[in-house]
């Protein structure tokens, strides 16, 4: 059994998380293999939750999965696709089944996905959902009834340390610590100067922040993510950097970069931990650990020669 | 003025629709769909042209001033028997003409219109919605712009991380709501509203579809 996120939070070491992408369709072998591959090497994992507004196999049967594999699984819940009586139904049976994290969003809009045609909710948004949360732990649900048994969640948000104008940001950030986050999940970060300023700010708030780290897979890549990504910017060097490297080294280039941001954040204590998302390149995280020199104490470490 | 914003539909549709109608008559609207020339005069002609062109046979038309209005009822009177003779009436109005229309006569309505929202006109030819009837104003803590309205997601506590620059995820020429209330907050000093939260919203505050029944008396005090 893995140790419990906010265990881990409290514990005061540098906490690891990264994220499993479920997989577009019913077959889970991938996303099986992912978790088996990483649950033991990072303190918890994120299940991403229709990401990009396309629709997959469902966060929450990610995340039993990885309950059931014996790993610490983050529920990400959106708020575009359920109403308040699907969320809370679906925060009972996460509980339920040993599932304690979860990361609220409102989510990305329907448009920028698969089923653009299809009705989006927004029923709730993320400060909401996590009022709801710390609702439902007292007892009680959003239409005021009594629950039967009682849940308890740890739970946490995202916040965009890079978007202009950022004031906005942080005032949301400010209500979502308000309305109940204990964790903070960023967006990815990749200028450290402007990531300081964000954590001499938010440093003032009891909440423990995850910066997050986006593998760079090419600088085709890094410069699509400017253009296309809100709140991420990659700076001119970094682009540079991955074009610089030998024609189909790019990819070993961005894991060299993301383990080097790991190394100089937790190096100069800048937050409390990171949280990497390789998105669909799950199965190189372990290298971005190992180049960020990161093994985690305490840890089963997984089977060797895998 | 507001004005209920509309589009023609794709004259295949319009055709599919006529199936099986040979004889058609034609009504526009003097308001909002001669004002967006979708079902004006000059629309209602074109239409015409068109449908003979495809073999129906026009038995008539008109341009009702206000086909939403209770009035419509009587205007309908004058074209009677031109309405008699055909099989359909096609109509060139929004949604609430077309229902009212239907609601005086019992011949089929078919819309030869979309109606795709209550705006007003902002711009020459732009038209913005601006307010979505929810039934719960918040204008007062959002410097008098419609974040339910104005922002995709209908976000009432703030922005998403899908903003850039000022700009929406869904259309980068689209402006961000929450953006725009930030920066009129802040000159009139009054940002710190921003921070106040906002419970989830009431969807029932007059359940749909809305119907209400208002006091003909003038309030006192």
């Amino acid at each position: 059994m893995a140790r419990s996120l906010r265990e881990v939070l409290r514990s005061g070491e540098f906490v690891i998380t990264s994220e499993i992408g479920p997989p577009k369709g019913c077959d889970i072998t991938k996303m099986k293999y992912h978790i088996e591959g990483l649950k033991d090497k990072v303190h918890a994992l994120n299940v991403t939750d229709n990401q990009s507004s396309v629709m997959r196999y469902p966060s929450l049967g990610g995340a039993i999965l990885i309950q059931e594999l014996g790993g610490e699984p983050i529920l990400q819940m959106t708020c575009r696709d359920r109403n308040r009586m699907a969320l809370q139904g679906d925060l009972l049976l996460a509980y339920s089944r040993g599932i304690h994290s979860v990361l609220c969003l409102t989510g990305d809009a329907v448009p920028v996905g698969d089923h653009k045609s299809a009705k989006s909710v927004f029923d709730l948004d993320s400060t909401q959902l996590l009022r709801a949360i710390r609702l439902m732990e007292s007892g009680k649900d959003l239409g005021g009834n009594d629950l039967e048994g009682k849940v308890e969640f740890c739970a946490g948000a995202i916040v965009t340390p890079e978007a202009r104008p950022v004031e906005p940001q942080l005032m949301k950030f400010e209500k979502k610590v308000e309305c109940g986050a204990e964790f903070f999940q960023t967006q990815a970060i990749y200028d450290l100067d402007n990531f300081r300023s964000f954590m001499d700010y938010a440093r003032k708030f009891p909440v423990k922040i995850l910066a997050g780290i986006v593998l760079l897979t090419s600088a085709k890549m890094a410069k699509y993510m400017n253009e296309n990504v809100p709140g991420i910017f990659v700076p001119q060097m970094l682009i540079d950097e991955l074009a610089s490297a030998p024609k189909g080294q790019a990819l070993k280039k961005g894991i060299e970069i993301a383990g080097r941001m790991i190394r100089q954040i937790k190096a100069e204590g800048l937050c409390d931990g990171v949280h990497i998302m390789a998105i669909g390149r799950e199965e190189v995280v372990p290298e971005i650990l190992q180049a960020a020199g990161i093994q985690l104490d305490g840890r089963k470490q997984s089977n060797p020669g895998e | 003025m507001i004005r209920s914003i509309t589009k023609q539909k794709p004259f295949e549709e319009v055709i599919r629709l006529l199936r099986d109608m040979e004889r058609v008559f034609l009504i526009g609207c003097g308001t909002c769909t001669t004002m967006t020339h979708t079902g004006g005069q000059a629309e209602v002609l074109a239409m015409r042209k068109k449908l003979a062109e495809a073999g129906k046979r026009v038995t008539g038309f008109m341009v009702i001033p206000v086909a939403c209005d209770n009035l419509t009822e009587e205007a309908l009177q004058e074209n009677l028997p031109a309405m008699r003779e055909a099989q359909a009436l096609l109509i060139m109005t929004c949604a609430f003409g077309v229902q009212t229309i239907s609601r005086f006569l019992d011949i089929p309505v078919i819309p030869a219109l979309d109606t795709l929202f209550i705006g007003k006109e902002s711009g020459l030819g732009l038209y913005q919605e601006i307010c979505t009837q929810c039934g719960e104003c918040i204008l007062g803590e959002t410097g008098g712009i419609c974040p339910v309205t104005s922002c995709h997601k209908g976000l009432v506590n703030g922005p998403c991380g899908g903003t850039n620059d000022g700009k929406c995820e869904v259309d980068r020429n689209k402006d961000c709501a929450w953006t725009l209330i930030y920066e009129r907050l802040q000159k009139q000093g009054r940002v710190s509203i921003m921070r106040k939260f906002q419970p989830a919203k009431n969807y029932q505050v007059e359940p749909k579809p809305g119907k209400i029944l208002l006091p003909l008396e003038r309030s006192e005090g």
